[in-house]
């Protein structure tokens, strides 16, 4: 008869089982929760303690917990191999447990039956006495049912033995297969189970996400983050499956993967970021040569619509936080308005434009990176027009009135993301001011005197007159300089936009802080 | 049928939407045999005791080719087009 497919299994004392051994061997297939299963075991403990000295005598149990509770309540002496992963179960191609298989010392099959038959057990137990040598032991033949059917094994239940055949076939798609009934319209189907944030969303049919897949060059089951709020690990499969849904092509995956490297830090602190009542989003800047590759827009509209690797890697990111991580409005996230940027917000840095280092530059890399860099920004962006200045100071001067006012005049800021755009650039630079001597007049000038900062009838916002004492601040207190940003490195500045317009965009940040990852290359 | 890929983190079951349900049972009861080993004898017993309890109601008999896979679409076509309500036996 043909030959059972060799396998090699842990048993209750952790100790590695071949099978085959050189020995007979009676291999039995069992779970744990199985009423059949549980009237065979006393006969499969029997035909150990009577028949081992010849015959390995195994139970192959499908299911961890329930092993040990079999070993327990049986008083099993046996060695019961755990096969709670299923791989010999699915190789064995099981339906049925009980599964009772006798094979040679060749590893050949010698009889096979499923669930229990009195007459079987009587038949395998005299052909174990000549196989081993052993007498076979008494037993009370009357105290067992006549037959009992077997019940259905793991490995055949819905949804295990997909993932068996995809593990056995080599594929890299492991994801749970959700099918679609042919009447239901699959679009409608995703909203219903709340896939979308709203938008429709592509199918993640296994053809995309395979063909998804081919962006990057990292396995598809690597963990590439753990993604918050419910701590969800995300496998790159699980990226590419809702980088598919948000409408990405494959060569924006490394993008997405990285951005949710970067989100997925304390210093980024995305749960913060989602959780926040402000209705914080990442604005998420990608600079270095992969822009031009996949075609992202750092011109006319680059905050906008109608680029598409602009618009679905941001959103890319948010489903992964919303799918894996949980994070959904009313749950965990629990913005007060929201915002649009919940939706995406990604851009490149148009760097040939600007005369300036570009921002991953400025944050350590290397110019010919490729970075994305997460922004926790609060809603914005409030425009700063200036259409009138001709020169540095007084555009700075412009610049940093409407920083002061960024959240509340009165209020500190935190690290604030400034777009300049190109003809502020020109005003700028015409007057040969750096990015660093901008933001440091940026941060003189938004210092106003205490008095203007304290808690009073206009505004209660600012500081409580009581922090200084029953007499108050003294007038040299009150005339003192106090900044709105702790240093000018909390100013954080790219150039993004079209050629015309006099304007800069200014992102308030939020309470976590800015986090750059470099984008895997795959060229 | 297509077929999608969870972009979860599969800790929830997918959702179904369900039908509307009726306050009585009137019609047609379908009862639907997995093929598990001894679903018919539960089935069995349901329809004895629909037989007493609802005589009015018809009772159809289905089966499903194999408990490890979906019922084929040409069964679900006929179940929809044949009764009101489906009683499955699922599990040992």
């Amino acid at each position: 008869m043909a030959s059972l497919p060799a396998f090699s299994l842990r048993d209750q004392s952790a100790g590695e089982r071949r099978f085959p051994s050189g020995r007979p061997a009676l291999l039995v297939f069992v779970k744990e929760d199985c009423p059949t299963c549980r009237t065979s075991m006393p006969l499969i403990e029997g035909a150990h303690r009577a028949f081992g000295a010849g015959v390995d005598v195994w139970a192959v149990g499908q299911e961890a917990e329930g092993n040990a509770a079999l070993v327990e309540r049986y008083g099993l002496t046996l060695p019961m191999l755990d096969d709670s992963e299923l791989g010999v179960s699915f190789r064995y191609d099981l339906d049925t447990v009980p599964t009772v298989l006798l094979a040679g010392a060749d590893g050949a099959e010698l009889r096979r039956f499923v669930g229990f038959g009195r007459d079987d057990w009587r038949s395998l137990y005299a052909q174990l006495g000549e196989l081993s040598g052993a007498a076979a032991p008494p037993v009370e033949w009357g105290d067992y049912p006549e037959s009992e059917p077997g019940c259905g094994a793991r490995n055949v239940e819905p949804g295990i033995a997909e993932r068996l055949t995809a593990l056995a076939e080599g594929s890299p798609l492991l994801a749970r297969r959700i099918e679609i009934g042919s009447a239901d319209d699959p679009d409608e189907f995703m909203f219903d189970q709340g896939f979308s944030d709203g938008l429709p969303v592509v199918a993640p049919t296994p053809e995309r996400v395979l063909r998804m897949l081919g962006g990057t060059k990292r396995d598809a089951q690597e963990v590439v983050a753990v993604v918050p709020p419910n701590m969800a690990p995300a496998t790159v499969e699980k990226v590419a499956i809702n980088a598919v849904l948000a409408g990405c092509r494959p060569e924006y995956l490394p993008v997405v993967i990285a951005s949710l490297e970067a989100a997925c830090t304390d210093t980024f602190n995305a749960h913060g970021v989602w959780a926040t009542t402000m209705g914080a989003s990442p604005a998420m800047i990608v600079n270095g040569p992969i822009r031009d590759r996949i075609g992202m827009n750092s011109g006319l509209g680059a905050l906008g619509q109608g680029n598409r690797a602009n618009a679905t890697i941001g959103r890319a990111l948010r489903l992964v936080l919303r799918n894996v991580g949980g994070a959904k409005p009313g749950g965990t996230e629990r913005s007060t308005l929201g915002s649009p940027a919940k939706f995406t917000l990604t851009f490149a840095e148009w760097e040939e434009r600007s005369p300036w280092t570009p921002l991953h530059v400025d944050r350590g890399y290397a110019p010919e990176q490729s970075v994305v860099t997460l922004f926790p920004a609060s809603p914005g962006p409030l425009v700063s027009m200036d259409q009138t200045s001709r020169s540095a100071e007084p555009l700075a001067g412009s610049l940093a009135m409407s920083l002061q006012a960024m959240m509340h005049p009165k209020s500190g800021g935190r690290d604030t993301l400034l777009i300049v755009t190109p003809e502020h650039v020109d005003t700028l630079w015409r007057d040969g001011w750096t990015k660093e001597r901008l933001a440091g007049r940026l941060w003189e000038l938004t210092h106003r005197p205490l008095r203007e900062l304290i808690a009073d009838e206009r505004s209660g916002v600012g500081r409580p007159l009581e922090e200084f004492g029953p007499d108050g601040p003294t007038e040299e207190q009150l005339d003192e300089l106090i900044p709105k940003f702790d240093s000018p490195q909390r100013l954080h500045i790219v150039v993004a936009g079209s050629e015309a317009g006099k304007i800069t965009a200014i992102f308030p940040g939020w309470g976590s802080q800015v986090q750059s990852q470099v984008i895997e290359d795959v060229v | 049928m297509s077929t999608i890929l969870d972009p979860t983190d599969e800790r929830e079951p997918v959702g179904r939407q369900r039908s509307r349900r009726p306050e009585q049972i009137s019609g047609t009861v379908g009862l639907l045999d997995i093929s598990k080993p001894r679903g018919n004898v539960l089935l069995d017993r349901l329809e004895e005791l629909i037989g007493e309890r609802l005589p009015e109601v018809e009772v159809r008999r289905y089966i499903k080719p194999t408990f490890t896979k979906p019922a084929p679409d040409e069964l679900l076509r006929k179940m929809a087009g044949e009764v009101d309500f489906v009683i499955e036996g699922l599990a040992d």
